[in-house]
């Protein structure tokens, strides 16, 4: 492929993820189709110890007795599952762009409207990195802070070779390979992630990043994270960035873990901002992921916090397992969809321990001709005595095509339980609308602060600078639905 | 910008008729208001009061079928709703809408930066904008913590009219129609809004008070009274004609006007 000067958005969505692999993977392409046969060689490829092998076969095992669910309020074609090559090479920086004029100018617009920095736009535009993007030393500085405090942040694969004996011991211990299909498939298959350990007592010194992964496999459709907070420790980590990110594949089903000891705190934050695939639904991501945390420990806390404005489909559930007596699980999510996305979203809070509580707050934006689902259990099984849970879900529709769905599941095994739920739905407000305006603001100005006012409890829960790209965000996927 | 001289005509409203869902409602009102007047429009419910005020500020559902409003010399009925109000155009809401998650003081803020880019003036920084916003109010006697609340959010009926009002004074519009801002207002409340309204009273400005009652204009003295009945101005009088109509109601007016 010749470089194009100007290659459409779309186009360019659809090539060659072109971040550069790390060093250790050789540079070949199982062919399509999975067996046996094919994860073997992944796992030999990566060097993996005889344990994790077994673990991946057990898992190809459970999963060819599993179906894909059903159940989620999305449409979309079969997947032929036969037709993924699960072992893709590094890809070759030479088909790339070779600096920012070669770049869509309608992709650069977008970085400039969410406030992307000048150099972080060459990296996203999938220039080759290495000639742009020095930050090397930067990545050092944290590493070194990091290993001054203990912390252990690196990819999933470095894990393997490096700590053995920890992934062994929690790999799996949260979302087990036969927990779903898409689950049971990210466990056979997975090439890459990131892990996380926060030893006893230990704040963790910076809020770890995705971002500053700097070096770190390029993880693809298969990702597996596994962050563990031990006793008394505490980590905010962020995932995703607001910027739209390129991808050649189609289906992503990750698995996130997370386990938090006796008093430990990880809050996890995700913006989501795939390919949604264009006006007519054609192209975008399917992202069906698994997201799990454990409060293993007592009063420990696990917070999720997600906005998710991309993938054609979403397909998420991040959910909190209370065992701890007196933990804490809380879920804060923006699910946006405009034109053909499908979103299918919410969350689980089980209730094991005693006097364990979780707060769920909701807010679901539909445009153009998308369908957003809100999808939630909360459960308390007979042990949770004194166990609390407040549910808020709110549903925004802009336009006369879109729609709003929700589905929020109570099952209480224990009378002292309390369980609130409260949800509305509303149109955005023509009413709304004409007051800002009468009030001299432009159309466009008037739905992004109705919008964002609407999100706003969630978009506290976010680290600060991430709010602000949030809001940037949500103005740029929500342009012009409304007028 | 041309600057207002007493008894300049600031809107001119000429043979103004215009449709709600259908039902014809305005039915060729004439109207003109002058720079330094004050106007009351009075009139029965289903008069046509409402539609006049959202029209004069372009809601979208209400379709004009003839005449015109001449604003400033310019074509009123041309312009979008966010154009009228940055040319000065101020609607205060019978019924303002709650706006969750939005602060008033960064709406307060956008407003009046909207306004004054229309002016060609610089946008305020923070403080000069807290300046004018404290004094102001002050003269509402609203406490600051109602700046961080979101907009009409839990507001009472009171708080709400007060909050239009200290929007209103912030602006300083050069028309101001308020559409029955004094209904829902303790005695207190009233006083208050009135306060707000008379510090806006100035030789380029004009104020048109839509109301029910008389009371109103106890507190706010207007140049002028009419009665709008049937979708038509059916009479105009000075001050005492608001007393005339607690007194007599408006049927005696209503058989004329279908008599004309």
């Amino acid at each position: 492929m010749s470089t194009p000067t100007a290659p459409d958005l779309d186009q360019l969505m659809g090539q060659k993820y072109r971040h550069g692999f790390i060093t250790d993977i050789d540079s070949d392409t199982l062919p399509p189709g999975l067996d046996e046969d094919v994860i073997r060689r992944i796992s030999a490829k990566k060097g993996e110890p005889q344990f994790l092998l077994d673990w991946r076969l057990k898992a190809f095992r459970l999963w060819q007795t599993l179906r894909e669910p059903t159940w989620a309020h999305v449409h979309y074609q079969p997947i032929d599952y036969q037709a993924i090559s699960y072992y893709s090479a590094p890809k070759s920086k030479k088909d790339g762009p070779k600096s920012l004029a070669e770049v869509d100018p309608k992709l650069l617009e977008t970085y400039d409207k969410l406030g992307v920095p000048l150099h972080e736009r060459a990296r996203l535009a999938g220039v080759a990195v290495d000639a742009v993007f020095d930050s090397v030393s930067v990545a050092t500085t944290f590493k070194d802070r990091l290993h001054a405090a203990g912390v252990i942040f690196c990819p999933f694969s470095d894990a393997v070779r490096d700590h053995p004996a920890l992934i062994e011991q929690y790999l799996g211990s949260v979302v087990p390979p036969g927990d779903n299909f898409y689950a049971a498939l990210n466990s056979a298959v997975f090439t890459d992630g990131s892990f996380v350990y926060i030893p006893k007592g230990v704040r963790c010194p910076m809020e770890l990043s995705t971002y500053f992964r700097i070096n770190a496999a390029n993880t693809g459709q298969f990702e597996r994270t596994l962050i563990i907070a031990d006793e008394g420790s505490h980590v905010s980590y962020l995932e995703g960035c607001t910027a739209p990110m390129r991808d050649e594949n189609q289906l992503h089903a990750a698995v996130v873990e997370l386990v938090a000891m006796d008093n430990a705190t990880i809050k996890y934050s995700t913006v989501q901002n795939w390919y949604p695939g264009d006006e007519n639904g054609v192209g975008g991501i399917y992202n069906f992921v698994t997201k799990r945390g454990d409060c293993r420990g007592r009063r420990s806390r696990i917070s999720w916090t997600q906005v998710e404005t991309g993938s054609a489909i979403t397909w998420k559930y991040p959910s909190c397992v209370l065992t701890g007596e007196g933990s804490v699980g809380e879920f804060y999510s923006v699910a946006v969809a405009n034109h053909r996305q499908q979103a299918d979203t919410g969350t689980k809070m089980i209730h094991v321990g005693a006097n364990t509580t979780s707060t769920i707050v909701s807010k679901g934006i539909s445009a153009g001709h998308a369908q957003n689902t809100y999808r939630g259990l909360v459960k308390i099984l007979p042990s949770a005595s004194g166990a609390r849970n407040y549910t808020q879900c709110d549903s925004l529709l802009m336009g006369p095509d879109c729609g709003a769905h929700t589905f929020p599941y109570v099952e209480v095994k224990n009378p002292t339980a309390v369980v609130e739920h409260e949800a509305t739905t509303s149109r955005i407000g023509e009413d709304q609308l004409f007051y800002l305006l009468q009030r001299g603001l432009s159309q466009e100005d008037a739905v992004n602060l109705i919008v964002n006012g609407f999100c706003k409890s969630v978009f506290n829960e976010l680290p600060m600078e991430f709010a602000v790209e949030a809001q940037n965000l949500l103005a740029v996927s929500l342009e012009g639905s409304v007028g | 910008m041309n600057t207002l001289q007493r008894g300049d005509v600031i809107l001119d409203i000429q043979g103004l008729t215009a449709d709600v869902a259908g039902r014809n409602i305005l039915k060729g009102l004439n109207l003109t208001i002058r720079a330094g007047e004050v106007h009351a429009i009075m009139g029965p419910n289903g008069a046509g009061k409402s539609t006049l005020s959202q029209v004069l500020a372009g809601r979208p559902d209400y379709d004009i079928k003839g005449g015109t409003a001449t604003y400033m010399g310019e074509d009123l009925l041309a312009l979008a709703p966010e154009e009228r109000a940055r040319r000065g155009v101020f609607l205060g809401f019978q019924y303002p809408v709650e706006i969750p998650g939005v602060n008033n003081v960064y709406l307060l803020k956008a407003a009046l930066n909207a306004r004054r880019r229309q002016q060609g003036l610089d946008e305020l920084d923070a403080f000069e904008f807290m300046t004018i916003v404290r004094e102001k109010m002050k003269l509402m006697k609203m406490d600051e913590s109602f700046l961080k609340r979101g907009v009409n959010e839990g507001f009472s009926g009171g708080e709400k009219k007060r909050n239009e009002i200290l929007q209103m004074t912030v602006l300083e519009p050069t028309l101001a129609i308020l559409d029955e801002t004094d209904s829902g207002l303790d005695i207190d409340a009233l006083k208050i809004v009135s306060t707000g309204v008379n510090s806006l009273r100035r030789d380029d400005r004009a104020v048109v008070l839509v109301t029910h009652y008389q009371r109103l204009l106890d507190y706010i003295v207007p140049d002028y009274v009419h009665v709008l009945a049937g979708g038509r101005i059916v009479r105009s009088g000075d001050r005492t004609l608001a007393l005339e109509l607690e007194a007599r109601g408006y049927d005696w007016l209503i058989e004329g006007s279908s008599a004309a």
